[in-house]
């Protein structure tokens, strides 16, 4: 190999001179990026076809259509779309959230056409066939078979019930057992026919290959997708605020760990006060060792193997929760040390250092989040679904150095009241 | 240097190995000690482990707040692992950090305090991390089959260990360990990413070449003695979802039979790192209606292991059919060759696979040191060619010669939850 005494090439981060984003006639929003470090290619995406256009009796009928689209296409049955695949090595998948229908997949460059044909047939003609569908209901039942003794999942299940009271954001978005039992084909077929369709479809490509190669490969699988009847996403309710303190414990019998999540209401992903917020969380029960509710719970009185805040944001509005697992005979020590925690935030805030630490953390870690093709999808992403702009990476450090003590302090208060707080807890 | 690659043996016996990688402004260190759970004896299983959390409480110079606050600050990402062969610590930064990292792995490979109080904290957390454990029906299952298939070789016990052992070990046992098994001719630290090795040597002999030698023990390795019947055992517990756990006594990763037996893993169990929808257990268990989910696998280790294949059983089908339609999938790969086209189909997947990981500087420094504990790193750079040669022979012979029922354990953990 030659010496490296010249000054290797960087990848540096994504802007708009090096991110290509085109809109398809029929709507479709194209990102792409090139890598030619890397002889893949990873895709990711969404569109509007989330649970929020699911009625109440059928809970998860977004998640078991999104779950379904590669059983079977007009074209190919489900063990042919998966050996196409994996007899590549390529992999492609979809979810479902709230708002959205996601897709994510992979393959070496030359299998991108392969990848991205498979993914035009299913979101355009899934056939729904009886027999996988019973397979998948199947299997779907197991799944919440074993949620139901997840004490993590039961307690973050509860506490979304109690936090949103009767928004969309409580429900389950993978139903319940009378739900998912409940979901004909029929259900599948008018909801794939309503919601899938072009409009509002967002796919990034990054990875070895030429940004404008890229969006040609996109056009050619789905620039003819016509969906004249394809629905707009409702809008979202308002949101009734927590008016008291809440706490509720969901039993799971034979269990040695108990789950606890403490939370309140948050910020959604566009609101201004974002970043002062995930600054404060990061102090709060993320930076090193899980920030403050780390140190407290876990370093200091040895109740818990993990223990941590997060700050989850989205289109509406996010949740402010801390989480531990403990053994049941802690439960009440662990609540009463995290209920302490949020009142020393929200009466003082975070200290000069603390808040550098967390700036100079946001900073320096951003190559490492940005390191893989698949970490610039999701960026790229993020950058569209919000709105940031794709010079958001240029701004990023000056937007994040401007946050100031008062800031945090500010929603903190705001959004944290320590005596309306929703607890809820499962296990033994 | 071939092929980027550094290697050098320091003084004092410490193997360093460096990576240059130019694609990100990234550098990923990791330090391995070749100690892990099957070091641990009876009255010490955990140990390993423990000692490993104890390595994030601090040194004089790195107090524990200040270290991880100090790594974070910089935007790194740090963690560790303990393994049934080895204990590894690794530190992935920007590349104009890696000064910190170096500084603090040379540090704590003797500094380290293990103050009382801290191993007292610490304690409990770790039972809390086993409690965690134990709430899921797979980890009691899958430790429950690990003790009844190794009664003689230290494999025997899970790498968190023992509650009674988590309960008693004190400090001084701790600190025995850690004074006993780091050491740096016990350590390989191997590095990749934006770096210059030239340099990047020059300053790991400044931090690490003082560090004298100790006098390290053998490996514990009590040779498992060759299974005689096939073992069944049932577990029983909260829920309402029936699994069995089918474990096949597995060679070492350097035996000759490593290989073949990969190409037959990944076309009855699928391609590690990719779905399995069209591997064949898949096809006759799931596509067939009798379990709800079918995968499986091994493990890379320096002794003989498992192969473990899992089973989460369909709420209306009895389990003894989804075992019969196992057997009959095996019978296959034993009676007849497979397609070489199959063989060629499992080696494109690895290929993809490899691509992939090329991608993560971290995931390169990891490969490093990984194999350097059961082999050497060719071991990784010459996996494709050795996939490539395995023939349909190969693959039909070892069929034969692991699945058998005498060499497995089969565990069924029934839930006493009412039905579905």
């Amino acid at each position: 190999m030659a010496k490296t005494t010249t000054k290797p090439v960087k990848s540096s981060l994504p802007s708009p001179e090096d991110v290509l984003q085109v809109k398809l006639s029929n709507g479709i929003t194209v990102l792409a990026r090139s890598n030619f470090n890397s002889p893949s290619v990873s895709m990711g995406g969404y569109l509007p076809a989330g649970a929020i256009f699911e009625g109440k009796e059928k809970l998860g009928l977004a998640d078991f259509v999104a779950s379904s689209l590669m059983r079977g296409t007009q074209r190919r049955s489900f063990d042919a779309i998966y050996n196409e695949l994996e007899s590549t090595g390529a992999s492609l998948g979809f979810d479902s959230g709230v708002h959205n229908a996601s897709f994510g997949g992979r393959a070496l460059v030359e299998d991108l056409p392969l990848l991205l044909k498979l993914l035009a047939e299913s979101l355009q003609t899934p056939t729904f066939p009886k027999d996988e569908i019973e397979r998948l209901r199947a299997q779907l039942l197991t799944g919440l078979a074993l949620r139901a003794q997840d004490t993590a999942d039961m307690a973050d299940m509860l506490f979304e019930k109690m936090l949103y009271g009767d928004h969309p954001y409580s429900r389950p978005s993978d139903g319940t057992v009378e739900t998912i039992r409940a979901i004909t084909r029929k259900d599948m077929e008018k909801f794939h026919r309503l919601h899938f369709g072009p409009r509002g479809l967002v796919i990034a490509i990054v990875g070895g290959i030429h940004p404008k190669k890229a969006v040609e490969a996109v056009e050619r699988a789905l620039g003819g997708w016509q969906v004249p009847g394809q629905m707009e996403a409702p809008l979202l309710p308002p949101l009734k605020p927590v008016r008291k303190a809440m706490k509720r414990h969901h039993p799971i019998a034979g269990k040695s760990q108990s789950d606890l999540v403490v939370g309140v209401l948050a910020p959604k992903r566009k609101d201004p006060d974002y970043m002062a917020a995930s600054l404060g969380n990061s102090v709060l029960g993320q930076f090193g060792m899980m920030g403050r509710i780390g140190d407290v719970v876990r370093e200091r009185s040895g109740l818990a193997y993990y223990a941590y805040s997060s700050l989850n944001t989205g289109i509406g509005p996010g949740s402010w929760e801390v989480i531990a697992g403990v053994n049941p005979s802690n439960l009440k020590k662990a609540l009463g040390l995290i209920e302490n925690e949020l009142r020393r935030f929200v009466k003082h805030g975070v200290t000069k250092d603390e808040l550098a630490d967390s700036q100079a953390n946001y900073i320096g870690r951003l190559p490492l989040s940005l390191e893989s093709n698949g970490g610039v999808v999701s960026a790229l992403l993020n950058i569209h679904r919000y709105d940031l702009g794709m010079d958001y990476y240029q701004r990023y450090e000056g937007m994040i150095r401007t946050v100031k003590r008062a800031d945090v302090l500010e929603v903190a208060q705001k959004y944290i009241d320590p005596d309306r707080l929703v607890i809820a807890t499962s296990g033994p | 240097m071939k092929n980027n690659l550094t290697q050098v043996m320091l003084k004092n016996g410490m193997k360093v190995m460096l990576k240059e990688i130019h694609t990100a402004p990234i550098i990923s260190s990791w330090i391995w000690y070749r100690v892990g759970s099957r070091d641990e004896s009876t009255g010490k299983t955990g140990i390993s482990h423990w000692t490993e959390h104890m390595m994030f409480k601090g040194t004089k110079k790195f107090p524990a707040n200040i270290l991880d606050k100090t790594i974070s600050r910089v935007g790194g990402r740090w963690n560790a692992a303990t393994s049934r062969d080895s204990t590894r610590y690794f530190e992935t930064m920007p590349a104009d950090k890696i000064d910190l990292a170096l500084r603090l792995e040379s540090d704590r490979m003797r500094n380290s305090i293990f103050n009382e109080k801290e191993v007292a904290s610490e304690r409990t957390v770790i039972v809390s991390e086993r409690e965690g454990y134990e709430n899921e029906p797979m980890f009691r299952l899958s430790e429950l089959m690990q003790n009844a298939a190794f009664r003689v070789h230290s494999y025997h016990h899970e790498i968190i260990g023992d509650m009674a052992d988590l309960r008693t070990i004190t400090r001084d046992d701790l600190y025995a360990h850690y004074r006993t098994y780091y050491v740096p001719n016990n350590a390989i630290l191997t590095i990749a990413g934006d770096f210059d090795a030239k340099t990047l040597l020059k300053r790991i002999k400044e931090l690490f070449e003082s560090i004298p030698k100790g006098k390290v023990p053998a490996r514990l390795a009590r040779p498992e003695p060759e299974q005689k019947g096939e073992i069944r055992l049932t577990l029983e517990g909260p829920g309402e979802t029936t699994f069995t756990q089918i474990a096949y006594h597995f060679p070492n990763a350097t035996h000759p039979d490593y290989f073949p037996l990969q190409v037959l893993d990944s076309l009855l169990n699928g391609a590690n790192g990719l779905s399995n929808k069209t591997s064949r257990l898949y096809r006759a268990l799931v596509d067939g209606g009798l379990t709800v989910d079918a995968s499986g696998g091994g493990e890379s280790t320096m002794d003989p292991y498992l192969y473990r294949i899992t089973l989460t059983h369909h709420p209306e089908r009895k389990p003894e059919d989804a075992l019969a339609v196992l057997d009959a999938e095996i019978r296959k790969l034993q009676e007849k060759p497979v397609p070489a086209r199959d063989i060629a189909r499992a080696v494109k997947q690895a290929r993809a696979v490899f691509a992939y990981g090329s991608e993560n500087i971290t995931h390169q420094a990891f490969w490093m040191g990984y194999t350097s504990i059961f082999a050497d790193y060719s071991w990784y750079t010459t996996y494709l060619d050795k996939l490539a040669r395995v023939t349909p022979r190969d693959v039909q012979r070892v069929a034969q010669k692991y699945f058998q029922h005498s060499n497995r354990v089969i565990g069924t953990y029934l839930p006493q939850g009412k039905g579905v």
